[in-house]
């Protein structure tokens, strides 16, 4: 039996159309429209066989079936908080799903102004004067805010210093971008998992173009020295690039206050949720740099009638103009991405955002003392502050630890021999107290 | 002005209006004469961290002003300016280069399962199905492009490009040779030039022949010893198929460089020609623009890269494959892995909407969706009046809008209900219309749009200029903006 639906479910037009169409173009097939020389043409199949619309969507939701169901108390630069049915709703809209880039800006008001006011929740955030519309991830900005700094700097340095606990797969991503540049990237030591001061002193010197920190640290910690980490960076005339995301920003120290020229981080903090990794790059700083800075801004003009409108602006640090000599490769972003993390801002409120933020001290303050009553554990590891995570000591191996976890449902980070890792927030809050119950069992 | 002092509404579609064919009024909201305000015009609160805070106050910022608005008025707020927005189901969306598909809807449900919310640091043994899935995209990408081995770890395609330029440096880092020029044709993506930059190599721009294609003869002169790569889009920017290709990858091979393929416009081809096939050793692909996951206004993409078996060690870390007694999928790091381009696993919810399209359409879908798109992009060009130079083209063509100046003419389009081509680029076309129509539009959408096109070549310079007048906004100067800049809702109270 020959099925009837053949080829792609998304092109339409019937043999008929195809017919007409080819006539109108004067080829007698549509074969005839490939001008591949036989050599290179494909005559192969791919062996990809095609499916129904159940059958794909069943294939994907058998293949990632495979994956255990474990309730994550993870973080360490990815976190779950709670997204809004709101959120998702407005962030489906075909209008915006589908749309490309706003470069026909007329028809594109929209989205323009979502990102308008995405840039606007960021410049309030770090008290920055600028913030772009998105990079792919933290990692990539951190990336960008170096070779950022390789142009600005007023030094003539090309060393990069960066807290010996960094996010391997951060520093890793870092080092690709310093390497076209020919920068450097170099450890400062830690302290109780924040910034040791005199440590830092000791590393800078006149050829450092930047110093990296993060509020909170990649061990949940909450940053006591932001200030004299400044005022070191300061000194040197290198560039004080800070890390975190829009809930921390919520509460702790605002960057423009500790004297960050740049911002990076995980803005999918809010909107996204748990997804693999993927994230959503913040990126602020200083009017000073304001063409230098990397990727997308928009920006207010006016149309005919005289009306404030929204457009695409200073585009001529970007690649599609400036080529070779732009401020980064970056085109497509993560634009959708950055729309769902202001719907989410904006679903939460000051108040709610605020709340948000205090919650992640305290979940993070009593989970900890739960578990440091546990026998065989002691948290936190690091006399600090922390904000939704922390690392605690295991008497017995980690690794034997978390995979006992796993047995019982959870999952946590391995960071060393005796050392996890553990994160709260009010995704699994709910879940704490069995979370604790299986501490006490495997630990 | 009216007497209140607020702009008149200027909405008189009357002067230049059309009376045949289809027509869009986009949905335009204002208020005492401006358009939509902006949230914190809506609302601002601020809120003191004070005395009850769980922190010191040495750790806490003062306040924070934000809008504190209820979900109705947002679900009204962004519901507006969606509809001040245009996507792909709203009309034709023919941008050149973009590939701009219609996106399945069931992509978007797959991508929303419970069961892909899972954190990067979790255990192989208990990601087994997301494991699985990647290795069989890899598998699925990989026998699409004639690849061997392909990481998904990009998260763009310009990503894919500094992963791809990256391996490339490895490559020759890795055989004692330092190379340090990258060869881009004049007429490549300008993302091209700048990720070769980007990773600390020099550009040579090699000028294309009259043809439209790489000049054989240019391209010989310009490889040698320090060239370590020649980026090449196949079909070109504008849609022509690089019939030398063979002898192209012969010079760059002999020259000791490897030939890097930019993946924009593999929908011409898909079924009918690989890139690994024609000698390229490295290829990113668009998942984004092939594989029809949606673009978001921008992104999210995806762009993993594809190399030969040659190239595979130098692979971005973690990589993952089936273990070798078959008993599951594991993560590790290639022998002389670049390190990584993505904090973690690239953009996983895009790679799950890809992997999803593939296994829907398959071998006979995907080989549909390249001839319905190059037939529509041949019969589209058939159909209009404007002057298309170069050919035979494929998935997309360049034509000129002659006497009319491009980008006018495209603000035009857009009161005739579709989305203009990409304009003014590549240059090798005066006012250029890059138009790149895809699979996803009928014969009669094809009709009205060359109705478009041929309404637009049919109007006078002052109708283009005063166009768009049916769009929720009108001409905006973006000279002006751009002279002024003013970034932020803060920046507007200065």
């Amino acid at each position: 039996m020959t099925r009837r639906t053949r080829g792609s479910p998304y092109a339409p037009g019937d043999a008929d159309d195809t017919a007409a169409m080819l006539d109108a173009v004067g080829v007698d097939g549509v074969e005839d429209l490939f001008d591949i020389p036989d050599p290179v043409r494909f005559d192969g199949e791919f062996g990809i066989e095609p499916r129904s619309e159940r059958d794909a969507r069943r294939l994907v939701e058998r293949t990632l079936g495979r994956n255990d169901e474990l309730t994550e108390f993870m973080g360490r630069g990815h976190y779950d908080h709670y997204v809004p049915a709101l959120v998702d709703d407005l962030a489906s809209r075909q209008e915006f799903l589908t749309s490309y880039t706003q470069y026909q800006p007329e028809v594109a008001q929209g989205f323009l102004q979502a990102l308008f006011e995405y840039q606007s929740m960021l410049v309030e955030l770090t008290g920055l004067d600028v913030a772009n519309c998105s990079m792919y991830d933290a990692a990539t900005a951190l990336g960008e805010a170096a070779t950022l700094s390789q142009r600005v700097r007023s030094v003539s340095g090309d060393r990069i210093l960066v807290p010996d606990r960094l996010r391997e797969g951060k520093r890793e991503v870092l080092a690709a971008y310093a390497d076209g540049p020919d920068l450097t990237v170099e450890s400062y030591p830690t302290a109780e998992g924040t910034v040791d001061v005199e440590g830092l002193a000791d590393a800078l010197d006149d050829d450092v173009a930047m110093v990296y920190a993060e509020n909170p640290t990649v061990c949940g910690a909450i940053e006591p020295e932001l200030g004299a980490v400044g005022d070191l960076a300061d000194d040197r005339e290198a560039l004080f690039v800070l890390g975190s995301d829009p809930v921390a920003l919520a509460l702790l120290e605002r960057p423009a206050d500790v004297g960050a020229d740049v911002v990076v981080g995980e803005a999918s903090a809010l909107g996204a949720g748990t997804a693999y990794g993927m994230g959503t790059g913040l990126f602020a700083t200083r009017e000073d740099f304001l063409r230098q800075v990397p990727g997308r801004l928009v920006g207010v003009g006016e149309d005919a009638t005289d009306r404030r409108a929204f457009t695409l602006t200073l585009q001529t640090r970007e690649q599609h103009i400036r080529k070779e000599r732009a401020t980064s490769n970056i085109c497509t972003n993560q634009a959708l991405m950055a729309l769902r993390t202001a719907v989410h801002v904006a679903t939460l409120g000051p108040d709610g955002l605020v709340d948000l933020a205090e919650d992640c001290v305290v979940l993070a303050r009593d989970l900890a003392a739960r578990l440091d009553g546990v026998s065989g554990l002691r948290a936190p590891v690091n006399d600090r502050h922390h904000f939704r995570e922390f690392q605690a000591h295991t008497d017995q191996p980690a690794a034997a630890v978390a995979a006992d976890l796993e047995s019982e449902g959870f999952a946590v980070h391995v960071v060393g021999e005796h050392r996890i890792q553990v994160c709260v927030t009010d995704a699994n809050e709910p879940v704490v107290d069995r979370f604790v119950d299986a501490m006490a069992e495997v630990a | 002005m009216s007497e209140d002092g607020a702009p008149e509404p200027e909405v008189d579609a009357g002067d230049h209006a059309p009376d045949a064919g289809t027509l869009y009024d986009q949905a335009r909201w204002t208020d005492d004469g401006e358009y939509e305000p902006l949230l914190a015009e809506k609302d601002a609160t601020a809120v003191e961290i004070g005395d009850d805070s769980p922190l010191p106050d040495d750790l806490t910022r003062d306040s924070l002003e934000l809008p504190a608005l209820s979900e109705p008025e947002l679900a009204r707020h962004y519901t507006r300016l969606s509809q001040m927005n245009y996507g792909v189901d709203s009309g034709p969306f023919p941008l050149g280069s973009c590939t701009m598909k219609y996106n399945p809807k069931f992509t978007e449900r797959v991508a929303g399962l419970p069961e892909a919310a899972v954190h990067p640091d979790r255990s192989a043994g208990s990601v087994q199905g997301t494991l699985e899935l990647q290795a069989e995209l890899q598998d699925y990408l990989g026998r699409i492009g004639g690849m061997d081995a392909v990481t998904l770890q990009p998260p763009a395609g310009a990503a894919g490009e500094f992963t791809g330029i990256r391996i490339a440096a490895a490559y020759h880092e890795a055989n004692g040779e330092d190379r340090t020029e990258v060869v881009i044709p004049d007429s490549a993506h300008g993302t091209n030039f700048a990720t070769a930059a980007m990773a600390g190599f020099d550009v040579v721009e090699l000028p294309s022949a009259e043809d439209g294609r790489v000049d054989l003869e240019a391209l010989e002169a310009a490889v040698g010893d320090d060239t370590a790569a020649l980026m090449l889009t196949n079909p070109n920017t504008l849609g022509l198929f690089e019939r030398d290709i063979e002898a192209i990858a012969e010079v760059v091979h002999d020259a000791g460089g490897l030939l890097y393929y930019d993946g924009a416009n593999l929908n011409a081809l898909l079924g009918r020609a690989r890139p690994g096939d024609m000698g390229f050793d490295v290829m990113h692909y668009n998942v984004h623009k092939t594989f029809a996951t949606p673009h978001g206004g921008g992104g999210p993409g995806a762009g993993p890269v594809g190399v030969t078996a040659e190239l595979a060690e130098f692979l971005p870390t973690p990589h993952v494959r089936l273990q070798a007694d078959g008993s599951g999928y594991e993560r590790y790091e290639p022998a002389q892995s670049i390190g990584k381009v993505h904090g973690f696993a690239g953009n996983w919810l895009v790679l799950v909407r890809a992997f999803a399209y593939i296994a829907r359409l398959g071998d006979a879908g995907l080989a549909d969706a390249s001839a319905r798109a190059v037939l529509n992009a041949n019969y589209l060009a058939s159909q209009i009046d404007y002057e298309v130079p170069y050919g035979p083209f494929h998935h997309e063509f360049v034509a000129s809008a002659g006497d009319q100046d491009a980008a006018d003419a495209a603000k035009r389009m857009l009161d005739y209900g579709v989305h203009p081509p990409t304009t003014k680029w590549p240059e090798i076309v005066d006012e250029a219309l890059m138009t790149e129509p895809t699979e996803a539009e009928g014969m009669g959408s094809l009709d009205d749009l060359a109705a478009a096109f041929d309404a637009v070549a049919a109007e006078d310079d002052a109708t283009l200029e005063a166009a768009p007048e049916r769009t929720a906004a009108g001409r905006i100067d973006q000279v002006d903006a751009a002279r002024d800049p003013r970034l932020s809702w803060q920046a507007l109270e200065d």
